[in-house]
């Protein structure tokens, strides 16, 4: 086990430096530059701003002066707003964390939820009925969904604000962003829970006396949960990509914001710590569900 | 109301809907008016081929099916629509596939402790931990075991396992469902021993399903015989191994391997012709008299019910 995870480890760390070295060549290898503007600056100017951020320096010189800097933990500054880039990383992450943690959850409980009911009322009503729905929001891409919301409820019908400081401009982005995820879940948990409902040990546990709610939550669900743990990594990675289309739409300064924003300045410093940021993330969500599929299921062994 | 029967049961049916067309369901008859009793400590073998409906009889019998109809007795008291739970510490049942038949997520010893919670057994946890370790032994499992997960364990532990949780809650009946058939040779035998010895310690009774003959026959007090839903012999064990009258019990005692091949040379045997009748379309009158020898046209038109002939060997044929 502890093998395993070392192991993991040390090729998360070869993948991240493998995605630095990818986005930091495919960012310079995009025509234009951070001071191309409206208004052009002067020759002069443009070559001191240039030697100051070491940009006129070749690329692979630049990738090894940014990479020494990053192991020391500095991610540099912007260059478009001069400020120091891990300040601004970590408020935009509190924001989308709050928004991507609270769509998770939400996703996941009510897919389980969901889920459990289709499969326990198999074939009647209140199962069509999720089918259908989860069919829709698996099909529909998150911006159509998103603007769709915000059509009817902060357009037409004004039950809430487009945007504003209060936590209730949270409810639709939220929605948006765990309508996939949750509709996932819960094909992923019906399925499941048909599987385990037909095996043999819920008859045994029905023989053994077990009331019927606890052969369903005690021995069903509990095995039928196995496969829906696996996807929360892929479905954080989702949420994570998802929030970058989502927050545009809804105006939230979050992560996803701030990396459509710094890669359409080319703030390069930016885009590298936003990248890199998110890969981390990720690889980390995915060893944490390789981990608690190992404790949720005793027959799978690492390693 | 007490009888001298622990389990009597009269008319069993039970019919499973099948889609057979768009709109069309049909029934399929797996047990079709069986009628058995079994006595305190008894064992009552039950035989027959693949499909006759063995298993039906034993899961319904526990009401783990809804029987379609049909009385279930136990001790006296019709069972048929009562709520199950005050039984289920009386009547247990070890099922077939000890692969599939514990839950993967449970270590043994929760497994066991599981009916002992459900039935209030035990009064705290000391005595829960000494009643699941004094079960593991019985079995022959040792107190180490008790922290492990289902899958660390063979196919013969397995079995135990499942049969030490059905012993938990003290059952005067167990049905055993072809409880040896998945196990080696050498740990069927360890296994049929222990439950012997389970019954004249605990003085249990079985209904023990199975489809090899030598086995059944070396454990049962009685047999019967199904054939495709119905039972159409009933008697001792070693009345119906010796002298069988139904020509479907004489063929497959015909079929049971000889080990001494002087005596398999001499002895013929009885090979049925065509194949089991599918249980959605059954023929008419006796099920049997597709492959019967002796088939008349009385049997199609009739089918015979179980009748004495001496002894309380029952057999249902009209011919013999």
């Amino acid at each position: 086990m502890t093998r395993y995870v070392v192991k993991r480890i040390l090729l998360a760390i070869v993948s991240v430096l493998v995605i630095c070295a990818i986005t930091f060549f495919a960012m310079n290898a995009i025509p234009g530059g951070p001071f191309n503007s409206e208004k052009a600056l002067s020759e002069a100017t443009k070559a001191v701003l240039m030697e100051r951020y070491n940009l006129d320096k070749p690329v692979p010189v630049q990738f090894v002066l940014y990479m020494r800097n990053l192991l020391h933990g500095d991610f540099g500054v912007s260059l478009k707003t001069g400020r120091d880039i891990s300040g601004t990383l970590f408020s935009c992450f509190k924001v989308s964390a709050r928004l991507g943690a609270t769509a998770a959850v939400c996703a996941v409980a009510c897919g389980i939820v969901l889920g459990s009911l289709a499969a326990l009322f198999r074939n009647r009503l209140i199962d069509r009925v999720i089918v259908f729905f989860t069919t829709l929001f698996t099909a529909m891409p998150s911006f159509v969904f998103a603007t769709f919301l915000m059509l009817v409820f902060c357009i037409t019908l004004k039950w809430l604000p487009v945007w504003d400081a209060s936590n209730k401009s949270l409810i639709l982005p939220v929605i948006a962003l765990m309508a996939y995820p949750m509709a996932y879940v819960t094909r992923l948990t019906k399925t499941s829970m048909l599987d385990s409902l037909g095996q043999d040990y819920i008859r045994t546990a029905r023989a053994k006396g077990v009331p019927m709610v606890k052969v369903i939550f005690k021995h069903a669900l509990r095995n039928a949960l196995i496969p829906v743990i696996t996807y929360v990594g892929p479905m954080l990675a989702y949420i994570l990509t998802g929030s970058l289309v989502v927050e545009n739409i809804f105006t939230i300064g979050g992560l996803g914001q701030q990396f459509v924003k710094s890669i359409s300045n080319r703030d390069y410093p930016m885009i590298m710590a936003t990248t890199i940021f998110l890969a981390v993330v990720m690889v980390i969500c995915n060893l944490l569900s390789d981990i608690a599929y190992k404790i949720v299921d005793p027959r799978i062994t690492l390693d | 109301m007490s009888s001298e029967y622990l389990v009597e049961v009269k008319d069993l049916k039970q019919y499973f809907p099948i889609r057979t067309g768009m709109f069309k369901k049909t029934m399929l008859k797996a047990v079709d008016g069986v009628n058995f009793s079994i006595k305190p400590g008894e064992t009552l073998g039950l035989v027959g081929e693949s499909g006759c409906g063995k298993t039906t009889v034993g899961r319904t019998l526990l009401r783990l099916y809804k029987p379609t109809g049909g009385e279930i007795y136990y001790d006296g008291n019709l069972i048929t629509d009562q709520n199950m739970l005050q039984y289920r510490s009386k009547m247990q049942m070890v099922f077939q596939d000890p692969y599939s038949s514990l839950d993967p997520r449970m270590t043994v010893e929760e497994i066991i402790g599981e009916p002992l919670d459900v039935h209030k057994l035990c009064a705290n946890s000391k005595d829960r931990r000494d009643k699941i370790l004094s079960l593991m032994e019985l079995v022959g499992l040792n107190a180490e075991h008790a922290t492990r997960y289902v899958h660390e364990f063979s196919g013969g532990q397995r079995q135990r396992i499942g049969i030490a949780r059905a012993l938990a809650v003290d059952p005067k009946f167990i049905v055993c469902d072809e409880a040896v058939s998945a196990l080696d040779v050498s740990i069927q035998a360890q296994v049929i021993n222990m439950f012997e010895e389970l019954q004249e310690k605990l003085g249990v009774a079985y209904l023990f399903i199975a489809h090899d003959l030598l086995v059944v026959r070396h454990i049962s007090n009685r047999i019967a015989v199904m054939y495709l839903g119905r039972v159409v012999e009933t008697a001792d064990a070693d009345e119906l191994s010796d002298a069988p009258i139904h020509p479907y019990t004489q063929s497959l005692l015909s079929a049971v391997p000889i080990p001494d091949p002087k005596i398999a040379k001499s002895s013929s045997r009885i090979i049925l012709e065509g194949d089991v009748p599918s249980p959605l379309n059954m023929p008419s009158g006796c099920a049997f008299r597709t492959r019967c020898r002796f088939a008349t046209e009385q049997c199609a038109k009739e089918c015979p019910s179980l009748t004495d002939r001496g002894g309380g060997h029952m057999v249902a044929c009209w011919n013999k």
